[in-house]
Parts: C-alpha cells; sequence; structure tokens
C-alpha cells in the first residue's frame, strides 16, 4: 500500500477520533446549558467562564470514582460492554463523507476514511452492533434492573430498525447507489429531505429510539429501573456508556445530514473551489449536525417519555406501515419515470 | 355550587380526533412552548455572589444590644429562656461591681449567655418577651460548621462590639426599641 495513503489515513482517524470524542464531550455541556435554558436556569457556570470546562471537570470525576464490579457480575462481559458500546459507536463515522476533497501537499485528500461501496449497510451493521454493548452490559450486571433495560433496548432497536431500514431503502432506490459518498454527490442540486420528508420523518423518529434518546429512552428511564442497563456501572465505564451514546448520537445527526440534507452541500456551492470549498462544505456538515444535535436535545427536553405499549404500537403499527407505504409510492413513481409501465 | 375560583375547567373523555391522534401539532405546540422558555430572563440567585433580598422582618442570627452608652442592655431576668420553645437560651446573672457601669446598665447582668443554634426556631418569641430591649434576631445567618459545640454561640458572638453596632431599626417593629 501506498505509505502516503497510510499516513494521511491515520491522521484521518486520529482526527476523527478526537473531534468524535471531543463533540461528545462538549454536547454533554450543551445538553445540561440547554436543559437550563428550557427551565428557565443558568446550568454549569462554575468551571471556567461561563463553565466551558465543565466537561473536562466531570471526565476528571469519572475517572476519579471508584470502578466497581458487583460480586455476582459476570467479570468479562461486564468490562466488555462499556467498550463494545463505544467501539461502535466510534467506528460508525469511518463511512461518512466529512467534506469534498482537500487538496494538500501534491495530494487530492477524500475526508473519507473508507469510502466502502456499501456504506449505508455498514451504518446499519454498526448500529446493530451497539446494541450488544448495551445488552451485554445489562445481562453481565446480573441485576433485574439492568436486565429490563437491556431487553427494553434490544425489543426497542429491533422494532425501530426496520422502519429505519426500510425509510432508508427509499433513499437507496432514490439514489441507486449505497455509497454514502455517492448519495451526497447526488444531492448537490435538491436535497433528499425535498423529495422524501415522509423517509426522513420516519428516519429521525426512528434514530431518537435507536440513540435511547427521549421520549424512547425507556432502556435507562430513571423513574422505574434506576438507571437502566447501567444502573450497577460507575467510574469510567458509566462514562463510557453516557459518552458511546452521545457520540452515537454525533454520529448518527452525521448520519441524517448525509441521507437527507446533502451532507456537505450548501447552497452557492458552486462560486467556491479548491481547498475553501473543502473547509466550507465541512462547515456546512458541522452547522447541519449541531441543528440535528440541537433539535433532538430540545425534544428530549419537551417531550414525556413514551409508555413501552405505546413505543411498539407506534414502531410496528404507525412508522412500519406508513414507512412501507412511502417505499411502495417511491418505487411505483421510479418505475413511471423509467417507463416500466 | 357556586364556583369559588374562576380557575374551574370541565373536562371531557371524549375520544381524540384524528388530529390529536396524529400527536405531531401536540407536540410541536410543546416544543415552542419551551423554545419560548429558552429565551426568558433567568431567575438564578448566584448565590455566593449575589444574595437574595432580605425581608426587613427576617429572623436570623440573634443579636445582645447595647444602649447608646455602650451599656449591655441584658439584665439577665431570663424572660428570653422562658419564652423560648425550643428551651435553646441558658444564661447565668451575676452582680454588677463597682466601676462596671459603663460595661452594665443595670445592677445585674449576664455573665453568660448561651444560645444553641441547633435548638433555636428562629421564632422571635424572645426577642418579644425581652423587657430591655435587649435581644433582637437580626438579617444574618448562622453558618455551618463541622462541629455541634460550635453552634453553641456564647456572649463573644452575640453582643454587638462597640465599633460595629447592629442596626435592627428596619427589622422587628415592636415598639420598644431605642434607636441604635
Amino acid at each position: 500500500m501506498d505509505t502516503a495513503l497510510l499516513i494521511e489515513k491515520s491522521i484521518l482517524v486520529l482526527l476523527l477520533f478526537l473531534v468524535s470524542l471531543g463533540a461528545a464531550a462538549y454536547m454533554t455541556y450543551f445538553e445540561r446549558k440547554l436543559a437550563a435554558w428550557i427551565q428557565d436556569r443558568v446550568g454549569p457556570d462554575r468551571a471556567g467562564p461561563f463553565g466551558i470546562l465543565q466537561p473536562i471537570a466531570d471526565g476528571v470525576k469519572m475517572f476519579l470514582k471508584e470502578d466497581f464490579i458487583p460480586a455476582k457480575a459476570d467479570k468479562w462481559l461486564f468490562i466488555i460492554g462499556p467498550g463494545i458500546a463505544m467501539f461502535t459507536a466510534l467506528i460508525t463515522s469511518a463511512v461518512v463523507p466529512w467534506g469534498p476533497k482537500l487538496h494538500l501537499f501534491g495530494r487530492d485528500i477524500a475526508l473519507q476514511v473508507a469510502d466502502i461501496n456499501i456504506g449505508i449497510l455498514y451504518v446499519f451493521g454498526v448500529l446493530s452492533v451497539g446494541v450488544y454493548g448495551i445488552m451485554i452490559g445489562g445481562w453481565a450486571s446480573n441485576n433485574k434492573y439492568s436486565l429490563y433495560g437491556a431487553i427494553r433496548a434490544s425489543s426497542q432497536m429491533i422494532s425501530y430498525e426496520l422502519a429505519m431500514g426500510v425509510s432508508a431503502i427509499t433513499i437507496v432506490l432514490l439514489s441507486g447507489s449505497l455509497s454514502l459518498n455517492d448519495i451526497v454527490t447526488q444531492q448537490s442540486g435538491v436535497w433528499n429531505v425535498f423529495y422524501q420528508p415522509v423517509a426522513f420523518f420516519i428516519f429521525f423518529v426512528c434514530s431518537l429510539a435507536e440513540l435511547n434518546r427521549a421520549p424512547f429512552d425507556l432502556p435507562e428511564c430513571e423513574s422505574e429501573l434506576v438507571g437502566g442497563y447501567h444502573t450497577e456501572y460507575s467510574s469510567m465505564k458509566l462514562g463510557l456508556y453516557l459518552f458511546a451514546e452521545y457520540t452515537s448520537m454525533f454520529v448518527s445527526s452525521a448520519i441524517m445530514a448525509i441521507l437527507f440534507f446533502g451532507g456537505y452541500h450548501f447552497p452557492g456551492m458552486s462560486h467556491f473551489s479548491g481547498n475553501t470549498l473543502a473547509i466550507l462544505g465541512i462547515a456546512a456538515l458541522a452547522i447541519k449536525i449541531f441543528i440535528f444535535i440541537f433539535v433532538i436535545m430540545w425534544i428530549r427536553w419537551t417531550i414525556p417519555r413514551f409508555r413501552f405499549d405505546q413505543l411498539m404500537h407506534l414502531g410496528w403499527k404507525t412508522l412500519l406501515p406508513l414507512s412501507l407505504i412511502n417505499l411502495l409510492i417511491t418505487g411505483l413513481v421510479i418505475a413511471f419515470k423509467n417507463g416500466w409501465f | 355550587m357556586e364556583s369559588l375560583t374562576n380557575r374551574k375547567k370541565v373536562v371531557s373523555d371524549k375520544p381524540m380526533t384524528l388530529w390529536e391522534k396524529a400527536y405531531l401539532p401536540a407536540i410541536i405546540s410543546g416544543m415552542m412552548t419551551t423554545m419560548r422558555h429558552m429565551f426568558r430572563k433567568r431567575k438564578t440567585i448566584k448565590y455566593p455572589e449575589e444574595t437574595r433580598e432580605f425581608a426587613p422582618v427576617y429572623r436570623g442570627q440573634h443579636v445582645l444590644k447595647r444602649d447608646e452608652q455602650g451599656r449591655e442592655n441584658c439584665t439577665a431576668c431570663g424572660l428570653c429562656a422562658v419564652a423560648c420553645p425550643a428551651e435553646a437560651i441558658t444564661m447565668t446573672s451575676a452582680e454588677r461591681e463597682r466601676g462596671q457601669e459603663q460595661l452594665y446598665r443595670e445592677e445585674k447582668y449576664a455573665a453568660t449567655y448561651e444560645i444553641n443554634m441547633l435548638r433555636c426556631i428562629f421564632c422571635g418569641l424572645c426577642e418579644e418577651a425581652c423587657p430591655k430591649e435587649a435581644i433582637f434576631l437580626t438579617d444574618r445567618l448562622v453558618p455551618t460548621f463541622f462541629e455541634r459545640d460550635n453552634f453553641i454561640y456564647g456572649k463573644d458572638k452575640l453582643v454587638e462590639t462597640l465599633d460595629e453596632r447592629i442596626d435592627i431599626t428596619n427589622r422587628q417593629h415592636t415598639g420598644k426599641r431605642s434607636q441604635i
């Protein structure tokens, strides 16, 4: 393999790792601030100006706590659980195209770690593995609350992945490719959300469920299950679970921006070229991701939690039929356009 | 029956319409509500830097007053201790010696005077009972300590110092107090 390529990709991977973790850390801060604003409070403001160092203080706190493993817990699975959660949250970002090609040191650098031609399948595969982190952690804790949380998480994921997958298939039908790079490139004119608003809506709701975010945060609802699947976790293992949640929120927002909102495309893009374009593209994607994160948090602090039967009802009886009808109509329209009838 | 307030609302349990079943309008209106709150003025008082304004009749830490010439008002009659429902006040009395006239106003004075701040309920009955305008509650807060002993306030903490008189004119209006 080309050495320069290897170095380039390694740097990109390292950067992505740092950016994902940094974004996740500051999302915790932003979430607390937003919650405070919505509740007419000030929020964290003690660590540094405007509390800007709060995530660092939280991280130090997490590391200094006692790392406790319950006596009856399955020790190895208990340790592996948060690792899997964090690992899957981080590797999803590998296929995300972060921007147009950069031109540095006489080389065209693609801002995507791996342009695999089945990008969407990869994303869905990794998302499905993500539930194992929760499942294993909840089961290994040997605690009924943890187990309940884990069961809820897995049943919820299975229910919502179907509708999510079907709405992603409509996008695949539209673009005729499974590669995320192709999907983004095809949206240079009109974003997919204008063709597929229903699919986007379903995808968004299902993402909330996949992320275990309110109003679908049943796996960790405090009022019923103490802490849900991470009841028995402490110290940085708990920190990893919480961090994984925020990292996957970041990555999911990126995926939504890419599938439906044109990725790094922005209006008036044709006026720029070269590295300026690349940097503006990255900024555009970052702004889209930020807006998604904001909306997800905004929803969390507005809507109360679903009951479990309501959750299942919504998933199987509403979102799945809706996405199937949407898929059918999309397919028919495409068939008509191609003159297959 | 005639409604006592204008807050009465008639509730109904008629089945939801399709519009209501869609939930989205309700969700969006809820999100608008939270959005409005995001730009509201914050109600937080950042405590160590700012403090809440005290009411003029706030009942905080006690003070044993001196009169205009700097003599202690307290004559150790014990009425405050009798009035105290929490039995927080104890004192011993002593007779004023010749030459102590500039220290104590009456012939008898409190040799020790202790209030247990853990027992005190800050009801203000001691102040009401006092015939000599000696004890008053002020807007000062009793701080926290790690040891219980520290909460027993003696005369060293209760009696106001000559150079730092405690102003109580805006506080309780018992109608029997001197100007200082």
